[in-house]
């Protein structure tokens, strides 16, 4: 599929991954939380979608292949919006989830393991 | 000797089969890996205090690992390049710089892992821990396999044989390379 692409052509490519693999590195070390999001996971999608373009030829593959692929993800997307909303919240009026509400904290959720690994006397 | 046809292309949609089949071995990763991912950011939400699990990573170790696998790709997208040139030496060549790259990947894996382990963080220590290990763990073993299917390759490449397999094994690796684009900012960066 790549009859027409130069060998050069994917070392730019390769270059380019490179200066934004540096910036999703840098960008989070100034602290400040949208910048976090933006390089590290903006970037991460960026980088993904240059190498499915480019590397996979995606941006010249048959588009039964783009169906299929979005099909999937949908199917991901479906599975995602399916349990979101019982695991982002584990109260509610009238039940409640103390499996969920334990792992908010982290001495609980450490001291749950400790609990189990603790050293039996003989 | 069975003189059948061999089906190497379907009309429906004229993607030769085996690269259509490797296309569905992704569409079935991708809910895989996506639903892993998923988890993560869920879990991550709901929990905050990942963050301070997640600070025990070496975002070093997590960056350099992430050049290695960019740059296997690039390998590899250069080997499925000299082999529709028909220079099958090249392909050879660059199908074990891939396998390298691996092999290379998973070594500083190795020590990140032994070092994590030394000081405590297994995968029972909590469910960051948990969730690391499973998530890099599968992502390794996807890793492990196209290493070792890249090298059965290599030797038909070498006998100018099936060349257009190079390219098969080079979406797959593409894919392994795109899953670690998105574990690294959720394992490494976000602190």
């Amino acid at each position: 599929m790549s009859e027409h692409t130069s060998a050069m052509h994917y070392v730019k490519i390769w270059a380019v991954l490179l200066v934004l693999l540096i910036i999703s590195v840098l960008g989070p070390m100034l602290e400040v939380k949208i910048l976090t999001l933006i390089t590290a996971f903006g970037i991460a999608v960026v980088k993904a979608l240059m190498v499915a373009a480019y590397f996979m030829h995606l941006n010249i593959e048959k588009r039964y292949v783009w169906y299929l692929l979005v099909m999937m993800l949908l199917v991901v997307g479906m599975f995602f919006v399916g349990t979101a909303s019982d695991i982002m919240k584990p109260d509610g009026r009238n039940w409640v989830n103390r499996a969920a509400q334990d792992l908010r904290t982290p001495a609980a959720d450490v001291s749950a393991d400790s609990q189990q690994q603790a050293p039996t006397a003989h | 000797m069975s003189t059948m046809p061999i089906a190497t292309t379907r009309s429906m949609t004229g993607i030769p089969t085996g690269r259509l089949a490797v296309w569905w071995v992704i569409g079935s990763e991708i809910v895989i890996f996506g639903g892993l991912l998923a988890c993560y950011l869920l879990l991550r939400n709901l929990y905050p205090h990942w963050g301070e699990s997640a600070a025990h990573t070496s975002t070093l170790a997590g960056a350099i690992n992430t050049f290695v696998l960019l740059t296997s790709s690039l390998f590899v997208v250069l080997a499925h390049h000299a082999a529709e040139r028909k220079r099958h030496i090249a392909a050879f060549f660059y199908l074990w710089l891939t396998i390298g790259g691996g092999l290379t990947f998973l070594l500083i894996k190795a020590f990140e892992w032994s070092y994590e382990i030394a000081q405590g963080y297994t995968i029972t220590a909590n469910l960051f821990w948990s969730y690391y290990y499973t998530a890099a763990g599968i992502h390794a073993s996807h890793v492990i396999v196209g290493m070792i299917i890249m090298a059965i390759i290599s030797f038909d490449v070498l006998r100018q044989r099936n060349l257009p397999r190079v390219e098969l094994i080079g979406i797959y690796w593409h894919f392994v390379d795109i899953v670690w684009i998105f574990l690294f900012p959720l394992l490494y960066i976000a602190k």
